[in-house]
């Protein structure tokens, strides 16, 4: 597959609180259909450098976001924030499915939300082919009138997942997608992770270095709010050039 | 041995209570007997006072009744939109800032208004608006009533249902911005939904507020006993009869007059329970 650099981040800055930046100045370029980790130690910014990228800052005051990302060339901060969040999806930590709305209603919501009208047939399309494409179909098929929320924890986040693509986002941002799940369901949203970068970019905040090494062509390694290192991750994690890196990696602290 | 004491204490409290609430109904049964007896149940409740001599001493409850459900389900129809804009406001859409607490303490201060001074304005300004917007000619009536008890319940609606809608969690909130929603759509599609059981209990905790108000009511609605046919009328509603009555009844008219006590704990309690199962089937 041809590859080029779908997102690229310009000098961006994240500040919570005036002149106290919890990210600093960030450079990076990701390439598509790849899979891209963002690790380092709690607080390092790593989840407030995803909430950026599809612009979720911008529902609290206070948080002032400077610099540039480009999707496709084109800067993001300059688009509607409607059309961002639709091209590029996010997954959440712990599983949020709608609780007023069904899996089959869950599967459509970006629509429904945005109050795009579907003809039945489209609906029914859309809701099989997303959740055959996260491996939950089979596991539905016959309940799909109940609510998300009666499903594992496991299954809520796949049916997250199938809501996000739903939308055919270019970029799917995930925010440490199985720090909430069990091991089993946690290998089923790993292996669908790796058969998802065919159709998507996938860029997913860790704090499971090893989850890091399975997942991602490409890793972050981030400290105090900079990105210390960013390396294809085999690099990053057997020949850092950073000390921070080597001191992280090797679990000196975390 | 203490937790022995402090569930001794709790039976005891709880022993306390059941028996004064049985004893409230079962003596107000007691004493509307007469009117029931003479009366009869049905006809107590579907008919009029009398108003000739011919009929003899008769009593009706059917326009206090008419009265009792008309201003408050008025008031609480009033009072929708206000609450949930006044709760949207200060619950999402200012949460946490300066212009929320602003609408706090103006919610607040209606809340601690004492329904006596509710009543006066009533009368003396709400009452001449109404008579110079040509809606009514005296200004007394049901719809002055409907007005005050929108007023007053606002409060505890609105309060009530900012606590819900702030309980909503940001990650719902943050998922459905996240596939593209706009605010008006999160509100409307997710945030809404998810605490409607918490919004009518509130709503219908209102309407038990405006059922019992007596003394601002008895103030504005004209005090007359004929059915309304307008919410221009005036009227009596279950509470403002009583008040006004009670002081020179006796006898048959004392009885009638708990009798519509009676129906109206009654109605209060139904409006209760029937809340509890709404809330019930959409909380399943």
């Amino acid at each position: 597959m041809n590859q080029y650099p779908i997102m690229k981040i310009k000098n961006l800055s994240v500040e919570y609180a005036k002149g106290k930046p919890a990210v600093k100045n960030i450079n990076a370029e990701i390439m598509n259909h790849t899979v891209t980790a963002i690790i380092g130690p709690s607080g390092c910014g790593k989840s407030t450098l995803l909430r950026a990228m599809n612009r979720i800052h911008e529902l609290y005051d206070n948080i002032n976001v400077t610099g540039e990302i480009l999707l496709d060339e084109e800067n993001i901060f300059r688009k509607s924030p409607i059309i961002v969040r639709r091209k590029i999806g996010m997954v959440f930590q712990r599983p949020n499915p709608f609780p007023n709305m069904s899996i089959y209603e869950n599967v459509l919501s970006g629509y429904t939300l945005n109050g795009i009208k579907l003809k039945k047939s489209t609906k029914n399309e859309i809701v099989q082919t997303n959740l055959e494409s996260v491996g939950l179909w089979d596991e539905v098929k016959e309940s799909l009138q109940k609510k998300g929320t009666f499903l594992s924890g496991g299954q809520q986040q796949r049916l997250c997942i199938a809501r996000a693509l739903a939308l055919r986002p270019q970029v799917l941002l995930m925010d440490e997608p199985t720090s909430a799940l069990d091991p089993i369901a946690t290998k089923k949203i790993e292996e669908l992770i790796l058969q998802l970068k065919n159709r998507v970019t996938i860029v997913v905040v860790t704090h499971n270095m090893q989850q890091a090494t399975r997942l991602a062509d490409s890793s972050m390694f981030m400290y105090l709010g900079e990105l210390i290192e960013y390396l294809p991750t085999y690099e990053l994690f057997n020949n850092p050039k950073n000390k921070k890196t080597q001191d992280y990696i090797s679990g000196n602290f975390s | 041995m203490n937790d022995k004491i402090y569930k001794y204490c709790l039976i005891t409290a709880v022993g306390l209570i059941l028996p004064v609430g049985v004893g409230i109904f079962l003596t107000l049964l007691w004493d509307a007997m007469p009117a029931f007896e003479k009366f009869g149940v049905i006809e107590f409740i579907t008919s009029c006072d009398g108003n000739s001599v011919a009929e003899g001493e008769k009593y009706g409850a059917l326009p206090y009744i008419v009265g009792t459900l008309a201003t408050s389900f008025l008031a609480l129809i009033i009072s929708v939109p206000f609450s949930l804009a006044a709760a949207l406001f200060s619950g999402e859409y200012y949460r946490g800032k300066r212009f929320a607490g602003i609408i706090d303490s103006a919610v607040a201060m209606l809340a601690g208004i004492p329904s006596i001074i509710y009543g006066l304005w009533g009368f003396a300004v709400l009452n001449p608006i109404l008579v110079s917007m040509k809606l009514s000619e005296t200004g007394y009536g049901i719809l002055s009533a409907s007005l005050l008890l929108a007023i007053m319940i606002i409060p505890y609606s609105a309060s009530l249902t900012k606590e819900f809608i702030m309980m909503v969690p940001s990650e719902l909130k943050e998922g459905a911005y996240s596939l593209g929603a706009t605010r008006s759509d999160v509100i409307a599609k997710i945030v809404l939904p998810k605490c409607m059981p918490g919004i009518i209990s509130t709503f219908i905790l209102a309407l038990g507020r405006a059922l019992g108000e007596t003394m601002a009511v008895t103030m504005v609605i004209g005090n007359t006993n004929f059915l309304p046919k307008s919410i221009t009328d005036t009227g009596n509603t279950m509470a403002s009869i009583i008040a006004n009555r009670f002081g020179e009844a006796d006898g048959l008219q004392m009885a009638s007059l708990i009798a519509i006590a009676l129906l109206l704990f009654v109605i209060t309690f139904i409006v209760n329970l029937t809340g509890k199962f709404i809330v019930k089937k959409l909380k399943a």
